[in-house]
């Protein structure tokens, strides 16, 4: 078995003065889609963000590709190969669609062309010009999506992709999901969404009060329901 | 003749005109003011000083080095944007978590102390810098005849403030600092390396206001306090036109130095406060100035 694509060990993150992560451990491998699952405030989103850099301090390991990457900027994380789409899309106003999409700069070979993701999101090509956040709901989050698939980083992290969008639309980033899974990314996946996230997924990590509690492979996500239930609260 | 509201229309014209030279001055400030405040968050208070530093420069350039005019139009800049450069560096990059107001307070005391060192080291009586050989005499553009330098003023500060927009608007850098300055941690977590961006940023911020104070060494006399005279203006030209907007503040700063020219004309003396007169005016009716969004 290779050494894990990302491997967070004993992750803890501060927003000021409150202690958000307590000790986060999971692993991702290579080509593998994986999940964070759990409630509100579990700190599913600051585990993205501490592995991004983008929290004011935080300690302990997050090691990327052999890598240990806590204590460098986020620019420089960025420039390993991770790339994030946040949560709250992230889309400027002030730019218009292409440049939206040609903003995060190309940090390594083998991102998709500017075709192939008109290819995945014809939408977007029709509104070229259009000021990003003019955009749908739906059309800013495959813009969001598409903008950090050209960057070539091969690990992906989706913040609540899903999040507010029409059923079709969740369909189309199902698809896309699945189809960059193909061509060799490897996603992290934040969901509220257990149902959407069991058709894409590998394994999934349940998360509560800043700590990993759980780990499901997907296969048994229809047997462990009982305990997702309870964990989620739903 | 001609009349426009009584008055002569060609001497009418002719004093507007001729208030657009101090516009463009007013234009080219408050465009670097406005592209460090839109990223940096921080009013520039030491705009002015660096203003006068950059004709001090030029002046210092011709008389001590016998470098000219059109040397010094992009030696002064270069060398008054690096000193721009290390106080970022060393001061003013440690205040960007902090509030609005120290930012002000931190480059208000950088504007006394350069001020206060150029005036020991050069007095305050100005020193007068010679039109450079071809732009001496006069251009007749139809309708009036206009000292050739002043003509080069307009259009040089017009064409710089033109390519400044032209930069910001159009091309991927230009991209690169407007999202900067919507949300600098989404950019730099693509990876920008947006504390190199934000410090090239101020510089050239600062060489625009050097290459103003360039421009403005054969026009007014060199002295240590032509910057705090005019900065005033200039903050009043960027309340007016809308913090941190590029367009409005290159709009705002000719049409104001034309609306001072024709008030110098109509009623001379409400020329001085006609400026102070606008900007209340905006603030008590659009508090966001003319092209700024509200926050």
């Amino acid at each position: 078995m290779p050494d894990p694509m990302l491997q967070v060990a004993g992750l803890n993150a501060w927003y000021g003065e409150s202690h958000i992560l307590h000790g986060v451990d999971f692993e991702v491998n290579e080509g593998e889609v994986v999940t964070l699952l759990g409630r509100n405030g579990a700190g599913k989103t600051t585990t993205m963000k501490s592995v991004m850099g983008l929290v004011a301090k935080r300690t302990g390991s997050v090691k990327f590709k052999g890598q240990e990457t806590v204590g460098l900027r986020s620019d420089l994380i960025a420039r390993a190969g991770i790339a994030l789409c946040p949560e709250e899309r992230g889309i400027f106003a002030s730019l218009n669609v292409t440049e939206n999409l040609m903003l995060p700069p190309v940090v390594a070979p083998g991102g998709l062309t500017v075709a192939e993701i008109y290819e995945l999101f014809p939408n977007l090509k029709e509104r070229a010009g259009s000021q990003g956040t003019k955009l749908s709901g739906g059309e800013q989050q495959m813009l969001a999506i598409g903008r950090i698939l050209r960057t070539g980083a091969k690990f992906l992290m989706l913040d609540e992709p899903t999040e507010g969008l029409a059923p079709v639309i969740v369909q189309q980033i199902g698809r896309t999901i699945r189809e960059i899974k193909k061509r060799g990314f490897t996603v992290l996946l934040v969901e509220q969404n257990f149902r959407f996230a069991a058709t894409v997924a590998d394994r999934h990590y349940v998360m509560d009060h800043g700590v990993v509690i759980d780990m499901i492979p997907n296969a048994e996500l229809e047997a462990s329901m009982d305990k997702l239930h309870d964990y989620l609260g739903v | 003749m001609l009349s426009i509201l009584g008055y002569n229309a060609g001497p009418l014209l002719a004093q507007s005109i001729l208030g657009l030279i101090n516009g463009a001055f007013y234009a080219l400030l408050s465009l670097g003011l406005a592209v460090i405040f839109g990223l940096l968050n921080i009013i520039n208070f030491a705009h002015g000083a660096l203003y006068m530093l950059g004709a001090v420069v030029s002046w210092v350039l011709l008389n001590h080095l016998g470098l000219g005019y059109w040397p010094s139009l992009l030696l002064a800049p270069l060398i008054v944007g690096a000193f721009g450069i290390v106080l970022e560096r060393l001061f003013i990059s440690k205040l960007y978590k902090l509030d609005h107001l120290y930012g002000l307070l931190l480059t208000f005391g950088i504007a006394l102390i350069v001020e206060g060192l150029a005036r020991n080291e050069f007095g305050s009586s100005g020193m007068s810098y010679a039109v450079p050989e071809a732009l001496r005499g006069a251009t007749r553009l139809g309708f009036m005849i206009m000292p050739t330098y002043r003509l080069w003023v307009v259009v040089a500060s017009f064409v710089t403030c033109i390519a400044t927009w032209f930069v910001l608007e159009k091309t991927s850098l230009g991209a690169t600092l407007r999202a900067a300055t919507e949300n600098a941690a989404l950019v730099q977590a693509f990876g920008v390396n947006v504390p190199r961006l934000i410090t090239l940023t101020y510089g050239a911020g600062v060489a625009l206001a050097a290459l103003a104070g360039v421009m403005a060494a054969p026009v007014y006399s060199v002295n240590p306090g032509m910057g705090s005279n005019v900065i005033i203006v200039v903050f009043a030209v960027v309340v007016i036109g809308g913090m941190g907007s590029i367009l409005g503040s290159i709009l705002t700063g000719f049409g104001l130095g034309l609306i001072e020219g024709f008030t110098k004309f109509v009623y001379p003396q409400g020329s001085g406060v006609v400026v102070f007169v606008l900007m209340v005016i905006v603030l008590l009716l659009r508090p966001a100035g003319l092209f700024g969004k509200a926050a």
